[in-house]
């Protein structure tokens, strides 16, 4: 049929068309995650040692703005665990009888504490350089969380025909190549609870998984209720391809 | 063609029915214009993509307005509601990502449609006016989708909302007043977002009145068919329902199976990575694509190096749609029976992917040139092939009537098979 | 489907299909009820996102400091968007409450399952005739005939323990959910 072919011919150049649309930029090698494909959920001891990861190395620069204690459910964390996560972080609040803005332990509906008050106070503390928000960066980078693990074991000596600017490093996978954020992640640059070794792959790994889940939080939400729409609306045009045939066999 | 006779539904002797009927034909209507409306009874699936268009606008009203409950058309909140949208209001992550994907969808289904009247001549007498109806609803659905994609305030929708009015500065003399004033400032700011919101919640429904012009015109002459020939009489054709509702719906199950695969297992493939990153007036993203359905009009604009050129021979691209009746020079209708008008017809949309290709690239080495060869032949399409293919093209002998090709016989199977239905 | 005078519109005597008939009734049935159950359920997805959303629904209970309140005096603070009503009642005020209990209440609560210290009085300041702020706050306003609070939208008398008395309000002021974290701070919530 016509339609076929024609439907067929628009999806191969759509396709052939897309890998070309990216060609200017890095695209990371994929990494297999857990929370691929239809089926997928987050793997849920990655995700605690990726927040532990974000928490003691990440989060000395890196905002988290999206984000709320409460949140943590989603990682697994139990309710007392999550209070007592917020409780560690200050939030302002106010203001008082007084009319002045004081601090109190965060709760878990606050957001993530900010390590800076703004992007003048992080820049100016940072050789200039801005830490960006995490919240949304397996979002808003080509290659999601894949970019996020190749950037983290992207680190390596330059080549020898490339100068590097006073205070930057060489990352493979950074745009330009040079990157103010010196190697975040060291090895055993965090002990983890479960005794898993704490290699740069290892955190680099649960790291992005962590900002995955950040990213997308509704992730596993979205594949169970998907994976249901999909078996229903397969039945239902089942159905209605059996009424039409029934109905047009007058016709023809 | 005379009107056509037909039986009224059962339901229409129904007392309440009459009672309301004699004071508002309302059920008469319906009965008319969708249950007995007769279609030619040789429609393909080419024909589904009208009816999925209007059933595309439905869902994109529905979800805006769900959503636009949780918005906030603030430069300081945009980014943020949106984002609350997806986190924190109940199922707001399926409503965004069905608006979001649905977008895309409708203008899959809208180009299809539109393809689909390049193809069988649907534009021809004595259906011009429903033609540029079609065009302007397309006008009306890209000002729709422009403006909206600039709310969620991302980098996208900041760089995209200030080079796309930048395009207004263009016009001699007055273009930058027409471009502050677009702007209510000086840059892309606050008051730009708020009019924008209220304009994109305002503007689906003006398509909608235009739509439904587009289907008052189509129900004077009935539709277009792929043999492109009028109907001769009731043999030709079937009652909309339960034919073509039933086949509408069949298309529309194979439709939303598409649609949730995007909104559930795919939802950021159609989408730019950078509209997830805070709109910052003082950085421009490396690279500023709109979206994939404007990238054949992005590289039309992009081809002319000249600032104003640019911006006419891009609105000229979808200005000359409405003198296509015309420059079609041929009596036939369907490409089924024009042999060279269908290889024209190929190069022409072999002609749109490639501007759409182009239009993803950098405007720069072969994909420029690339893009300008593809502008020079997409003009070429309208203003000098289809002009000539009229007077040159020997078109293939016509069937006597529909029901003939489709009942594979001469007269008597077509009375025989009358009888049967 | 022969009988219909004109063979294109026949198609809906469906019934009248000499063969297959039921399995077509079926056919149809099942696809009609599968369609309207897929509507129904997004609908309810549309519907839902109208209700509190996790942000709301996860906002902060309120600390409030009683230290500053004398007896007899009284302090409005918020509470998910609601006026909250903390009185620290008199001992005649108290004794007039539990006094009332026996009274013909239209709303029979008695005052001691109204309170948890009976010097602490905390309300919900949402009248429930249809949702006004009563007045009896400030020590100048109308305090109606009871002496505890009075609505001026419809006239609704409250007692001292908060308990609709007088007016068209059917039930008495609640009492929102709180705790005493320490003798002079309630966390309401």
């Amino acid at each position: 049929m016509r339609f076929v072919k024609f439907l067929a011919v628009a999806a191969v150049l759509a396709v052939s068309s897309a890998p070309a649309m990216a060609a200017e930029v890095l695209v990371p090698p994929k990494q297999k995650w857990a929370h691929d494909g239809f089926f997928g959920t987050f793997d849920r001891a990655s995700l605690q040692r990726g927040f532990q990861v974000y928490k003691e190395v990440c989060s000395a620069c890196h905002a988290m703005k999206q984000m709320r204690y409460r949140n943590l459910a989603g990682i697994g964390l139990s309710e007392a665990e999550i209070a007592a996560i917020a409780a560690e972080y200050e939030t302002t609040d106010g203001p008082n009888d007084e009319g002045e803005m004081f601090q109190r332990p965060s709760r878990a509906s606050d957001r993530f504490k900010s390590p800076f008050a703004n992007e003048l106070a992080a820049r100016a503390v940072n050789n200039g350089a801005y830490p960006l928000d995490l919240s949304l960066i397996a979002k808003n980078r080509v290659g999601g969380e894949n970019y996020v693990y190749a950037l983290m074991t992207g680190y390596a000596d330059p080549p020898a025909d490339m100068k590097i600017a006073d205070g930057m490093n060489y990352n493979k996978w950074f745009p330009g190549h040079q990157i103010a954020m010196a190697q975040p992640i060291q090895p055993d640059g965090v002990q983890y609870a479960d005794g898993t070794p704490a290699t740069v792959e290892q955190m680099s790994k649960d790291v992005a998984t962590f900002l995955a889940f950040a990213a997308s939080p509704h992730l596993e939400a979205r594949n169970s209720l998907g994976v249901k729409v999909m078996l229903f609306l397969f039945i239902f045009t089942g159905l209605l391809y059996a009424t039409k045939r029934k109905i047009w066999k007058n016709l023809h | 063609m005379a009107k056509y006779d037909y039986v009224p539904s059962a339901f229409r002797s129904n007392p309440i029915v009459k009672w309301v009927d004699h004071r508002l034909p309302i059920f008469e209507l319906i009965d008319e214009q969708l249950i007995k409306y007769p279609a030619p009874r040789n429609l393909n699936y080419m024909w589904n993509f009208g009816s999925l268009a209007g059933i595309c606008l439905v869902i994109m009203i529905v979800s805006g307005i769900f959503l636009a409950m949780n918005y906030q058309a603030s430069t300081l909140h945009a980014f943020d509601s949106v984002e609350r949208i997806m986190r924190d209001v109940n199922y707001g992550w399926l409503i965004r990502y069905i608006h979001m994907n649905g977008a895309s969808m409708f203008f899959i289904v809208v180009y299809i449609h539109i393809i689909r009247g390049f193809y069988y001549g649907s534009y021809k007498a004595p259906r011009e006016i429903l033609w540029w109806l079609g065009i302007v609803i397309f006008l009306l659905m890209m000002a729709t989708a422009f403006m909206g994609y600039v709310l969620p305030w991302g980098q996208m929708s900041f760089w995209g909302a200030t080079v796309i009015t930048n395009l207004f500065s263009a016009i001699p003399v007055v273009g930058q007043a027409i471009v502050t004033w677009l702007w209510g400032g000086f840059s892309v700011d606050n008051p730009t977002l708020n009019r924008f919101f209220a304009l994109h919640y305002l503007m689906p429904f003006v398509i909608a009145g235009v739509v439904l012009l587009h289907l008052w015109a189509l129900h004077v002459h009935g539709s277009n068919n792929p043999l492109g020939i009028d109907a001769k009489g009731p043999q030709d054709k079937v009652p909309f329902h339960p034919y073509y509702t039933v086949k509408d719906a069949l298309g529309l199950g194979v439709f939303l199976i598409v649609f949730a695969y995007f909104v559930f297992f795919n939802p950021y493939m159609l989408g730019h990575p950078d509209n997830w990153i805070p709109a910052n007036p003082l950085v421009t993203p490396a690279h500023i694509v709109p979206e994939w359905y404007f990238l054949p009009f992005y590289a039309i604009l992009r081809a002319v190096p000249d600032k104003l050129g640019g911006v006419l021979l891009m609105f000229g691209s979808i200005a000359i749609l409405f003198l296509l009746p015309w420059l079609d020079t041929s009596r036939v209708r369907s490409a089924k029976f024009r042999p060279a008008y269908r290889l024209f017809f190929w190069l022409f949309i072999a002609v749109c992917f490639v501007l759409g290709w182009a239009g993803g690239q950098p405007a720069e080495g072969p994909a420029l040139l690339i893009g300008r060869i593809a502008t020079i032949l997409y003009f070429a399409h309208f203003l000098v092939f289809l002009p000539l293919l009229g007077w040159f093209e020997k078109p293939l002998p016509l069937p006597s009537s529909i029901a003939e090709p489709v009942l594979g016989g001469g007269k008597m199977a077509a009375a025989a098979a009358m009888e049967k239905a | 489907m022969a009988q219909s005078g004109s063979p294109a519109v026949s198609a809906d005597g469906t019934r009248k299909h000499p063969d297959g008939s039921t399995r077509r009734d079926f056919l149809y049935l099942a696809t009609t009820a599968f369609g309207a159950t897929g509507a129904a359920l997004t609908g309810w997805a549309f519907i839902d996102s109208m209700n509190p959303s996790a942000d709301v629904l996860a906002l902060a209970s309120t600390e409030v400091n009683l230290a500053a309140v004398q007896p007899g005096m009284a302090i409005t603070v918020t509470w998910r968007g609601k006026p909250v009503f903390v009185r620290s009642r008199t001992p005649e005020e108290i004794a007039k409450a539990k006094e009332d209990d026996t009274a013909g209440l239209p709303d029979p609560q008695p005052d001691a399952k109204r309170v948890q210290k009976p010097e602490w009085l905390v309300l919900l300041g949402v009248c429930t005739h249809l949702g006004c702020v009563p007045l009896g706050q400030k020590p100048t306003d109308a305090r109606g005939d009871y002496g505890g609070w009075f609505c001026p939208c419809h006239g609704s008398h409250y007692d001292t323990s908060g308990r609709i008395r007088k007016g068209p309000a059917p039930k008495n002021l609640e009492v929102p959910p709180y705790a005493f974290t320490n003798d002079k701070t309630i966390k309401i919530g």
